[in-house]
C-alpha cells in the first residue's frame, strides 16, 4: 500500500445548500436572511429543499460514507460534489480548487481526472461490449484505442472480469455489471470515486461480496470514496467514517462506532438500536482505568491478566474472557497497560453504551 | 349589422403575396427548380441507365454485405415485382423522388428535433405548426406551390417533404427525450464534452425510436407520391392517377402494389444499413 498523507482534505464541503424550485434564488435568500425552516420554504415559495448546510470534509486514502432514507438529500449532496448539481449556497473545494470557479472546460477536466463515479443504476452503454465500456472515460478523454483498452483492461482485471471483455452488459449478471461500472470509474485513475447507492438493487449475498471487494480494493489502490447507502449494516462495513442525513441535514459525522457509543439524537439511536456492537465496538471504548480496576479489586494483580490491543473488538474480547481463568482483560497500547476491561465493562458494551454512562446503583 | 361583413378571408391577402413573390423573386425559385429537377434526374438517369436485370443484380449483392440475407432476398422480389409489373420506369422514378424527399425532412427535421428535445420552448412553438402540417389537406398548400414553381417534380416534392417532416421531427424529440437520466450523468460525470455526449451516448441510445422516425417519413412520403401523380410528377402516382381517371382497376392495382413494393425495399435497406454495428455485433 502506497504511504498516504491521510490529513490532506481531498473534498471540502463548506456550509452547502440546494434548494430545488423555480423561486429557489429568493428562497435561499430568506433563508440566510430569516431563517426559515423547510416547510415554510414549501408554503411560501414552493420549493423543496434538498441539502441544507452540509459541511464535511473527506480526507485522502478514506472511505466516507452517507446514509440517509430516500429524501434525505444524500443523492443531491453527492450530486453537488462533482457540481451534477450546482449548490445554491456555499462552496464545494475539490484538492483545494472551488468547483464554481471552473469553466466548463475546466470542470471536465476535473471530474474527468479527479472523480470517478459509480450510479446505483450501473448506465452502462448497452451497445457497448464491456471492454468498450469500461474503457470509455479514457475513450471521451480521447486517450488512444490501444492504450485506453490495455488500461481498461486491467481495471477489469481487477475487479474480476478479465475474461469477459467482449460480452455486452445484458449477458451479465447485476452484480458483474455493478463490477463493471466500479472498473470504468477507477479506470481513469481518479483519486476519488462517487459511489452513489451502487450496490442496493444487488441481492444480500453479491452484495457483501461486493462490499468487502470495493474496500478493499479502494484501500489497496489508495483511492478516496464518498458512498451513499440507505442501509446502516453497509456503511458499517464499509465506512471510515459515517455522515447520517435526515431530512437534507448532516445529522452526525463520526466512526461508526462514535455513532454507536453516542447517537447525537433519537433519529440515530433509533438507527443503531438494532446494530451488532460485537465487531463495532472496540476495547478502548469499553476499558476501564486501571486505578478504577484496582480500587474494586484489591490484591488483584495486573501483570497476570490476559492481554489485547486497544483495536480488539467484543468480539474478540468475550473469546479472551472465556479463555481465561480471570474476569479480566488488560489492554496494552505499545507495552503499558491503558486500561483493563471487565465482564461488567464487556457487557455494557454490548449494550452499546460505556461503563461510565452506567447508572452507579445498577 | 351583418355579419357576413366580418368575414375574413386569408386568399385575398394570401394571393397578392404569391403574386408578389413570384413577380419578384422568380429568379430563386426558378434556381430551386433547376437544382431539385437536376438532383432528381441525375439520380433517375443513374437508376435508369442500366438494365433492370443489372440493377438487381447489383442491388442484392449490396443488400447481402450492408444488411443481410434477408434484406437481399426482399430486395430482389421488390424490384422484380416492380419489373414484372411493367411499372420499371415511373418505379425508378419514384424511388428518385421519394429518397430525396425523406433525405431532406430528416435534414430539417433531425435537428430541430433534437433542439425540442433540448428546449421545451421550441417544443411549444413547433407542435401547433407540426398539428398544421399533419392535418391541412396537401392540397391546400400545394396550390401555392403550384402556382410558384408550376406543375412537375418540384411541388411534388415540397409536398412530400411537409409530410414526410412531422413524423420524423415527432419521434426525433421523443426519442431523444427517452434517453435514461443516469446515461446523460454518466456523460457529464467522466467528463464528455456535449459532442461526445451527443454521439456516443444519446444518438446511440435513441436510435430505435429513430428508426421508427425513418419508417415514417418514408412510408408517409410514399403516401404521397399519389398526389404527386395528381400535380404531374410522374412516376408510380401518375399510373395510379391514370387508373383512377379511366377507372382501369388493374392499372391502379398494380402501381399500388408497386408502391408497397417500393416501400417495403427502401424502408427495409434504410433502416438496416443504420442498424449494421447492432447486427454485427450481436450476431
Amino acid at each position: 500500500m502506497a504511504s498516504i498523507d491521510t490529513n490532506e482534505v481531498l473534498i471540502d464541503c463548506q456550509a452547502v445548500w440546494k434548494i430545488f424550485g423555480d423561486k429557489a434564488p429568493a428562497a435561499m435568500e430568506a433563508v440566510a436572511k430569516r431563517g426559515l425552516t423547510k416547510k415554510q420554504i414549501l408554503q411560501d415559495y414552493n420549493c423543496v429543499v434538498g441539502v441544507s448546510d452540509a459541511s464535511l470534509q473527506v480526507h485522502r486514502g478514506e472511505i466516507f460514507c452517507i446514509m440517509g432514507l430516500s429524501g434525505s438529500g444524500k443523492s443531491t449532496l453527492i450530486r453537488l460534489l462533482n457540481r451534477l448539481i450546482a449548490p445554491s449556497f456555499g462552496k464545494v473545494l475539490v484538492k483545494g480548487r472551488d468547483l464554481s470557479a471552473l469553466d466548463a472546460t475546466e470542470l471536465r477536466q476535473m471530474r474527468a481526472q479527479n472523480i470517478g463515479m459509480v450510479f446505483q443504476s450501473v448506465a452502462l452503454l448497452p451497445h457497448r461490449t464491456v471492454l468498450e465500456n469500461a474503457a470509455f472515460g479514457l475513450e471521451v478523454q480521447g486517450i488512444a484505442k490501444a492504450e485506453r483498452n490495455r488500461t481498461a483492461q486491467a481495471a477489469l482485471e481487477k475487479v474480476g472480469l478479465g475474461d469477459w471483455l467482449n460480452r455486452y452488459p445484458a449477458e451479465l449478471s447485476g452484480g458483474m455489471q455493478q463490477r463493471v461500472g466500479l472498473a470504468r470509474a477507477i479506470a481513469s485513475d481518479p483519486e476519488i470515486i462517487l459511489m452513489d447507492e451502487p450496490f442496493s438493487a444487488l441481492d444480500p449475498l453479491i452484495r457483501r461480496q461486493l462490499q468487502d471487494e470495493f474496500r478493499q480494493l479502494t484501500k489497496e489502490l489508495g483511492k478516496s470514496a464518498v458512498f451513499i447507502t440507505h442501509d446502516l449494516d453497509e456503511a458499517i462495513r464499509i465506512g471510515d467514517r459515517i455522515a447520517i442525513m435526515k431530512d437534507g441535514v448532516i445529522i452526525q459525522v463520526g466512526t461508526a462506532e462514535e455513532i454507536v457509543l453516542n447517537p447525537a439524537d433519537q433519529y440515530v439511536a433509533d438507527f443503531v438500536a438494532g446494530i451488532s456492537r460485537l465487531h463495532l465496538i472496540k476495547a478502548h471504548s469499553v476499558m476501564v482505568p486501571v486505578a478504577d480496576y484496582q480500587r474494586q479489586h484489591p490484591g488483584g494483580d495486573i501483570g497476570t491478566l490476559a492481554r489485547t490491543t486497544p483495536e480488539a473488538d467484543i468480539d474478540e474480547l468475550i473469546g479472551l474472557t472465556m479463555q481465561s481463568d480471570r474476569d479480566a482483560i488488560a489492554v496494552l497500547d505499545s507495552g503499558t497497560v491503558i486500561g483493563v476491561v471487565t465482564a461488567r465493562s464487556l457487557l455494557a458494551g454490548v449494550k452499546g453504551t460505556t461503563i461510565g454512562e452506567q447508572p452507579a446503583a445498577a | 349589422m351583418n355579419p357576413d361583413s366580418f368575414q375574413f378571408s386569408p386568399g385575398t391577402y394570401l394571393a397578392p403575396a404569391v403574386d408578389w413573390l413570384n413577380a419578384n423573386l422568380h429568379p430563386l425559385f426558378a434556381l430551386i427548380t433547376a437544382v431539385v429537377e437536376a438532383v432528381l434526374s441525375g439520380i433517375e438517369a443513374s437508376l435508369l441507365s442500366l438494365p433492370p436485370y443489372m440493377l438487381i443484380a447489383i442491388v442484392m449483392p449490396l443488400a447481402f454485405f450492408l444488411v443481410n440475407v434477408r434484406a437481399a432476398i426482399l430486395a430482389g422480389l421488390a424490384l422484380g415485382f416492380c419489373l414484372l409489373m411493367g411499372l420499371w420506369d415511373a418505379s425508378m422514378q419514384t424511388i428518385a423522388l421519394v429518397s430525396v424527399a425523406v433525405a431532406i425532412s430528416v435534414l430539417v427535421a433531425f435537428p430541430l428535433g433534437i433542439l425540442a428535445s433540448r428546449f421545451k420552448a421550441v417544443e411549444a412553438a413547433i407542435r401547433p405548426v407540426l398539428d398544421i402540417m399533419q392535418t391541412v389537406p396537401p392540397w391546400v398548400y400545394l396550390i401555392p406551390a403550384v402556382m410558384i414553381f408550376s406543375l412537375g417534380r418540384v411541388p411534388a416534392i415540397i409536398a412530400t417533404i411537409v409530410y414526410g417532416i412531422p413524423p420524423m421531427l415527432r419521434l426525433t424529440t421523443l426519442a431523444f427525450n427517452q434517453v435514461p437520466k443516469d446515461m446523460l450523468e454518466l456523460g457529464q460525470a467522466i467528463g464528455a464534452s456535449p459532442r461526445s455526449i451527443l454521439f456516443k451516448i444519446e444518438i446511440p441510445a435513441a436510435k430505435p425510436t429513430l428508426l421508427v422516425g425513418l419508417n415514417q417519413c418514408i412510408l408517409l412520403s410514399l403516401a404521397m407520391v399519389v398526389l404527386a401523380g395528381l400535380v404531374g410528377a410522374g412516376g408510380l402516382g401518375a399510373e395510379v392517377t391514370r387508373g383512377l381517371t379511366r377507372m382501369e382497376m388493374g392499372l391502379g392495382l398494380r402501381a399500388g402494389l408497386a408502391i408497397v413494393a417500393v416501400a417495403l425495399l427502401l424502408d427495409r435497406l434504410s433502416r438496416g444499413a443504420l442498424q449494421r454495428d447492432r447486427t454485427r455485433a450481436t450476431g
